[in-house]
């Protein structure tokens, strides 16, 4: 399988009180074309920073520690600025959360899909604005042409998130990564914005890396799941791997915790506690101090990747026991 | 090059830039809506201001000639404005009231009886003319401060939000420097050792003016610079540069017209204490309010050259005023979408 994507012991780090924390610690993860990996956990895991990481885009002061990031068989954490640009935008691009901060109030919407267009390829305006109108119709935008000139405030959420995504897509990157694409968006907009992300990928045969805490978001769209624990990836797997035979305990907790998994009448299951602060993370197994199948091993050492298949892994010293036996 | 030459150059500049900034806002249809509902809201005062507008442009165009030799010989070699050619001629002695037929001491026949609506003062010069000619020193300073200020103010504290780390050191340590001095004391010493012209007065008011907005523009592009479409901009390959131009000047737009207003008012009525200090602009209100204070001991008191530069003063700021509060709160991006 040939990898769009291949990020290898990826760790950021920010200034906490005690010193610098990595709040991404050595993550790894890999695309392939067409392909959609889902990087799921609660708030604060470091989710987003992986993301915005992959693309050297860390706000000051955070910094990448290490970590080799791989697009298209090239390494790009070392790349000067200039060049960096240049793949940003081309074979990488992001979609963020709100589409209603992702659009510049005071230009209109077709022209910042035309600047998207003419910052990677050279060609007229009248030229890159047929292109705009050709991706706003590609992303299923209604009365197209008139929507060009339409100011973000004018548009709904869903539209404006159309618009992003259009953007987005304007200079046909490898790999889409979406940071919590749906998040602000009503639950019917929501079903329209994964369907045309699907299409779209389909299309277009780019790769997705979607970041997301709703499970219901990744079962819809997800082929494998990645499930991130406090800078770490705890378990990563095919969907029906991790969804359907969850191994880690936290996975199987945040399942657990889902609605349209419970039964009606009981009262919903939830993760004791909260993620702790980077920085507070326990010694041995950042899980451990949440963990219902806790051991005195978990409180001492870290747990390694244990492969439960050729796909599935799980960093859990549970799982390994287990595989032994 | 002398100096009407100049100004008629700089009138001509003026009538260019305007026209293009009304293209530019009729083509961009925010501004467009903005500008409308501004004149929806405050046509009085819009109204006076062009009115002052128009009188400092009047006073701007000058040419030399076409003037009489009659009892003033220098008039006919030096350039005369529009205004100057209007009042040329009708002098007096000394004091007479408005409207006056005879003088306010002694009560000789004026040679142009009745033809002073506002008096005349100590050397029986028009308080009209005189008043009208500092409409143009208003605006002069006014303007020209403000168009020093903004750029700077917008460079420093732009680049300063947006870079941040040792930018942002060194803007905020000249600015900190420069509030920590007491302003009045600050902006006389400029003056001195500038020299006095309005040139150098401006300049000094700019140098001791641009520490708030410039503070206002870093905390705006502090904010600004953490936004999604800031961040969209740069994961799709935008450079900064291009950043700053396209998504962070344009959203500081409302905060540079806002600022310009409210800022102009402020600096016309720095002149005035200024001048009240003998340090102002030659032709200013703020001088003939200066001078004024002696007229006010005599008796019977001289009371028109005081009220006519007070009120041209304060008539030109309460308008300049009601138009700011009003683009206040037409550009206010918290009302900026209930209104457009």
């Amino acid at each position: 399988m040939s990898s769009v994507l291949e990020v290898e012991g990826l760790a950021t780090s920010f200034p906490m009180e005690r010193g610098r924390v990595a709040v991404v610690d050595g993550v790894d993860l890999c695309l392939a074309r067409g392909e959609t990996l889902a990087l799921v956990g609660e708030s604060g895991c470091g989710k987003s920073v992986t993301a915005l990481s992959i693309l050297r885009l860390v706000p000051k002061p955070g910094r990448i520690e290490a970590g080799r990031v791989r697009l298209g068989g090239r390494e790009i954490q070392g790349l000067p600025v200039t060049e960096m640009r240049r793949v940003r935008g081309r074979e990488i691009s992001m979609i963020f959360q709100e589409p209603q901060t992702s659009l510049n109030p005071v230009v209109r919407v077709g022209a910042q899909v035309v600047e998207a267009i003419r910052l990677h390829e050279r060609g007229s305006r009248e030229a890159a604005r047929a292109r705009a109108l050709e991706l706003f119709e590609r992303v299923r935008i209604p009365d197209a042409p008139e929507r060009l000139d339409a100011y973000p405030h004018e548009l709904s959420g869903g539209l404006k998130q159309r618009v992003v995504i259009a953007m987005a897509l304007a200079a046909h990157p490898k790999v889409l990564v979406a940071d919590e694409p749906t998040t602000a968006l009503d639950v019917t907009i929501q079903a329209q914005i994964l369907e045309l992300l699907r299409e779209l990928q389909r299309e277009l045969g780019m790769a997705i890396l979607l970041i997301t805490h709703d499970l219901g978001v990744v079962n819809e769209l997800a082929d494998r799941v990645a499930v991130m624990y406090a800078g770490r990836i705890v378990e990563a797997g095919t969907r029906a791997e991790v969804l359907g035979q969850p191994r880690h305990p936290y996975t199987q907790a945040l399942l657990r915790s889902m609605p349209a998994l419970a039964k009606r009448g009981e009262r919903l299951a939830e993760i004791p506690g909260t993620v702790p602060w980077p920085g507070d993370w326990p010694a041995g197994c950042r899980f451990s101090t949440r963990c219902p199948r806790v051991m005195d091993v978990c409180r001492a050492r870290e747990p390694e990747a244990t492969r439960l298949s050729p796909t599935h892994t799980a960093r859990c010293f549970a799982v390994a026991q287990e595989l032994a036996t | 090059m002398q100096a009407w030459v100049i100004s008629n150059l700089v009138v001509g500049v003026l009538f260019a830039g305007g026209i293009a900034l009304g293209v530019g806002v009729r083509r961009n249809r925010l501004w467009r809506e903005a500008t409308g509902e501004l004149a929806r809201r405050r046509p009085v005062a819009l109204g006076v201001i062009a009115l002052f507008v128009g009188v400092a442009l009047l006073d701007s165009v000058a040419w030399v000639g076409g003037v009489e030799a009659g009892e003033d010989v220098v008039a006919v070699l030096e350039a005369q404005s529009v205004i100057d050619r209007a009042f040329l001629g009708f002098q007096e002695k000394s004091y007479s009231a408005p409207f006056a037929g005879a003088e306010f001491y002694g009560g000789a026949r004026l040679a142009h009886p009745g033809r002073h609506p506002l008096g005349t003062d100590i050397l029986g010069r028009d308080v009209l003319y005189l008043t009208l000619k500092g409409a143009r020193v208003a605006l002069l300073i006014g303007g020209l401060t403000s168009l020093i200020t903004i750029p700077l103010a917008l460079l420093f504290g732009v680049s300063a939000g947006y870079f941040g780390g040792r930018i942002d050191d060194v803007v905020f340590f000249v600015m900190s420097t420069l509030a920590s001095m007491p302003g009045l004391l600050l902006l006389i010493a400029l003056i001195m050792a500038m020299g006095r012209s309005t040139l150098s007065v401006c300049i000094a008011l700019a140098v001791t003016g641009w520490v708030g907005f410039c503070r206002l523009a870093r905390g705006e592009t502090l904010k600004l610079r953490e936004l999604d479409y800031v961040q969209a901009a740069r994961a799709l390959g935008v450079s900064e540069p291009r950043i700053i131009l396209r998504h962070i000047l344009p959203n500081l737009m409302h905060l540079v017209v806002v600022t310009f207003v409210l800022m102009f008012s402020g600096l016309v009525l720095s002149e005035a204490i200024l001048s009240w200090l003998g340090i102002g602009v030659d032709g200013s209100w703020g001088q003939m309010i200066d001078r004024a204070r002696d007229e006010l001991s005599r008796d019977p008191i001289i009371w028109w050259n005081l009220s006519a530069a007070g009120a041209a003063l304060f008539v030109l700021l309460l308008a300049v005023n009601f138009v700011g509060d009003a683009v206040r709160d037409i550009l206010d991006p918290r009302t900026l979408r209930e209104n457009l």
